[in-house]
């Protein structure tokens, strides 16, 4: 009876931890199954490579978002990494204790910030802004660089600060002995030694700007064209599905689910990067 | 001479590391403050009371639907993600295939955008399981979404628990289910918890996810067969219409307010476990 | 009398032979001593005779132990043995709930869940364990805010209330201050009389004090055992010698 129980509880666990594997299958299942007939319909040259998007005339070619995605996440990466991690090195090595944790919890603070109300403090303060300071009508692949280099700034922290910190404290000191000042040591001894977290912390920064949807769609513009400038709107391929998903049928909703599959795959792309970076470093 | 360059190197570095210091915060302290500003006196009787309408703008409908989806949510995925980690932990073998997949895939979860979780949720509960768009169609997609937060930080919970704990328990006859149960859990609770809180954050302010999968209706009230909008949807579609701006920014202050909370709540229990802890 | 017998017994962790051919007689109502140098096998042969092995992944075990001359590997369920033979650890291991709790957590275990029963068991159990006047008060509380001291006997207590035949105690006194470690040597010569103990030590003053039989291993064989002033005044064996005088120089 007892014995029973154990048997049956382990069993019960066991299944619970394969609930994760069954999701991944059935989200990977459910997209491809979706969305690879359509990109097959529309005709894979003609969906990758495509410049126009007009649901009106049955054509989906989603090159444009994809650039769209491209230059946004460019230039987060821009705005997101020197400033992340140069905060991380402040964090790590220059803070005092006391400082430190204010900080740490203040950056975690950022991360539980939602799109939404980041996306409305977009509309409300970066595209006025923008557009006094630029030019344009302030719904642009720049501010929404801007966004999301904020935006992604407690991931690349997270990831970068504690891989300084991992780095022998004996590397800084021997810096120090060759007469180097504390920010020579740090920057040409501890950083390159740390170059694979740092990396790892870039990359999961990509993942994470690639992948918001909301709070681009809100600053972004969203116009289907080639992107033409940082100043002028783009679409990405998050606000893509966003954007249409509401009202889409047929054709059009498979591009769209295609689009998903686009994405998803450039995630797992990163995402797999990112492991792999983290295996080695570990 | 040399010294000299090397002098301005060292304060130019300094300079520049703690520039982006002090901008990192100063970005978090202006979105809040800003929020907080033009968002406080926005909150009028009306967005709290107890119907809505396209006047109002009330958001009680919307917060009654994100308690009922968080609640859903956690209901499927507190057991789901505690159970796969006891599993992990407790029970499977050391270089368990079984292991090594689960930490692969829920690892793969963490990273996949809210909108591809949006974009299955509808593909999946709403039209492969005929839910439609539901608070529980959503549910379910959330509780997806929020499995990985749950099975690591119970994982590391669960790590944080000393073997000698294991020990004792066994020494006394207790059978792995009872140590499990009476001995681990309680005393991981304070991790799980933390990581459950961290969850409902997350639950609370997602929006992509949930647009496509609970739907948008807010003048009534949504069982969990109905389709009912949250706050974060909520908030998106009122500054998308860009015709309430007022009850846009309240709206934002209470969503950001309530996340914050939750943040600081989950970071306050973990802190309070590792000064038990010393 | 022997309560517990242990036979050829052999225990691999992996690839690594920890005990080689083991033959000990462990009698009843006397306190035995495990004595010998770092990773030993000592502690192995202790945690042998409760299956505590089992946990170990990769530890296999070949011969025989018996209680009362069962089988332990065979013919007995794993937790009636370890209800049986009882374990008091090297750190104490209270759990981090109330000393009541702690106490009552083994009978619960074993089914017992009348409240006036459970209170019988606890009050006893404190006070075989010698700590029942420091603690009769705040049963309630946390036994994590006790003393190191206070905590093993608290430790010890929760062993005894299910009312084991067999006390094995892994180094117990070893974390704890010169102070406690009498007390608790006292204990364990007072509860030899209720029942039989095995104890792991570093210490040989205290295999002397204690104990009446003293095994003394070296890489993870038996070098010889038998009644401790014998041990102790004239050993058979020259590497006991070496062991006993190179300690006390």
């Amino acid at each position: 009876m007892k014995q029973a129980k154990e048997r049956i509880m382990q069993v019960v666990f066991a299944l619970c931890a394969c609930v994760s594997i069954l999701a991944v299958i059935l989200i990977c299942v459910f997209l491809f199954a979706n969305g690879i007939p359509g990109i097959a319909k529309i005709g894979p040259l003609k969906f990758f490579t495509g410049t126009t998007w007009k649901p009106g005339n049955d054509k989906y070619g989603i090159l444009p978002m994809i650039m769209g995605s491209i230059y946004v996440t460019g230039g987060a990466i821009l705005i997101g990494v020197p400033i992340g991690l140069l905060t991380a090195v402040y964090m790590a090595k220059f803070c005092n204790r006391k400082l430190y944790r204010v900080m740490k919890p203040a950056t975690e603070l950022l991360a539980g910030i939602p799109s939404v109300v980041y996306g409305f403090f977009g509309i409300k303060v970066l595209v006025p802004m923008v557009r006094n300071v630029f030019g344009g009508d302030g719904n642009s692949i720049l501010t929404a660089s801007i966004l999301l280099g904020v935006m992604i700034l407690p991931t690349i922290i997270g990831v970068i600060e504690p891989a300084i910190r991992a780095v022998p404290e004996s590397y800084y000191e021997g810096a120090l002995a060759l007469g180097a000042t504390h920010e020579r040591s740090i920057f040409s001894v501890m950083l390159p030694a740390a170059k694979s977290g740092i990396l790892a912390g870039i990359i999961l920064g990509i993942g994470r700007a690639m992948g918001e949807t909301m709070a681009v769609v809100m600053v972004c513009g969203n116009q289907t064209r080639m992107p033409a400038g940082i100043l002028k709107g783009a679409r990405t391929l998050t606000a893509n599905i966003v954007m249409d998903m509401g009202y889409a049928t047929g054709l059009h909703r498979e591009a769209l689910i295609a689009t998903g599959v686009v994405l998803f795959v450039f995630i797992l792309i990163i995402n797999l990067s990112f492991s792999v970076l983290k295996r080695r470093k570990a | 001479m040399m010294s000299k360059t090397r002098k301005i190197e060292a304060v130019l570095w300094k300079f520049l590391v703690k520039l982006a210091a002090v901008l990192t915060m100063a970005v978090l302290l202006f979105i809040v403050i800003y929020i907080l500003i033009k968002g406080i006196p926005n909150l009028s009787l009306g967005l709290f009371s107890l119907h809505y309408t396209t006047d109002n703008q009330s958001i009680v409908p919307s917060l009654l639907h994100t308690i009922e989806l968080t609640l859903m949510g956690l209901l499927l995925a507190v057991p789901l993600g505690i159970f796969a980690a006891v599993f992990m932990n407790e029970y499977a073998k050391k270089g368990s295939k079984l292991v090594a997949l689960t930490s692969i895939t829920s690892e793969t979860l963490t990273g996949i955008p809210s909108i591809v979780y949006g974009l299955f949720g509808l593909l999946f509960f709403v039209e492969a399981c005929h839910l439609r768009k539901t608070l529980l169609a959503g549910a379910l997609t959330i509780a997806i979404m929020v499995l990985p937060t749950i099975l690591r930080t119970t994982q590391e919970a669960l790590m944080a628990v000393p073997d000698t704990f294991r020990e004792a328990s066994y020494g006394l006859g207790a059978g792995k289910l009872r140590t499990v149960f009476k001995v681990i859990l309680p005393t991981a609770m304070p991790g799980i918890l933390s990581g459950i809180i961290l969850a409902i954050g997350r639950i609370v302010g997602e929006s992509a996810a949930l647009i496509y999968t609970a739907g948008t209706i807010t003048d009534k009230y949504a069982g969990p067969l109905d389709s009912g909008r949250t706050l974060a949807v909520h908030m998106y579609l009122l500054s998308n219409e860009g015709l309430y701006t007022d009850q846009a920014y309240a709206t934002a202050v209470v969503l950001l307010v309530l996340v914050l909370l939750l943040n600081l709540g989950s970071k306050a229990v973990a802190d309070r476990i590792t000064k038990e802890r010393n | 009398m022997d309560k517990m017998k242990v036979e050829e017994l052999n225990l691999h962790y992996g690839s690594f032979h920890a005990l080689k051919n083991i033959n000990l007689p462990i009698p009843e109502h006397k306190i035995t001593a495990f004595i010998g140098p770092s990773g030993c096998g000592k502690s192995t042969l202790l945690k042998s005779l409760n299956r505590m092995n089992d946990l170990v992944e990769g530890c296999k075990i070949d011969g025989k132990v018996t209680l009362d001359g069962t089988d332990i590997y065979k013919n007995m369920d794993v937790n009636a043995l370890r209800k049986r033979v009882g374990m008091v650890f090297q750190k104490p291991n209270p759990f981090p709930m109330s000393i009541y709790d702690n106490i009552a957590y083994g009978p619960r275990t074993h089914g017992i869940h009348n409240k006036a029963q459970l209170d019988e068991i606890v009050e006893r159990s404190l006070r075989d364990a010698a700590i029942w006047d420091e603690v009769k008060d705040r049963l309630q509380k946390n036994a994590m805010g006790l003393s190191g001291g206070q905590q093993q006997r608290i430790c010890i207590a929760r062993a005894l209330a299910v009312d084991p035949e067999v006390l094995l105690m892994d180094e117990a006194t070893s974390a704890l201050d010169p102070i406690s470690t009498s007390k608790i040597e006292d204990l364990s010569m007072e509860l030899k009389d209720k029942l039989t103990i095995v104890m792991v030590t570093h210490n040989m003053q205290q295999a002397v004090r204690v104990s009446d039989q003293t095994v003394f291993f070296l890489l993870g064989e038996i070098i010889e055992y038998g009644d401790t002033q014998q041990i102790f005044s004239m050993p058979k064996e020259k590497k006991t010698e070496d062991y006993i005088t190179g300690r006390f120089g």
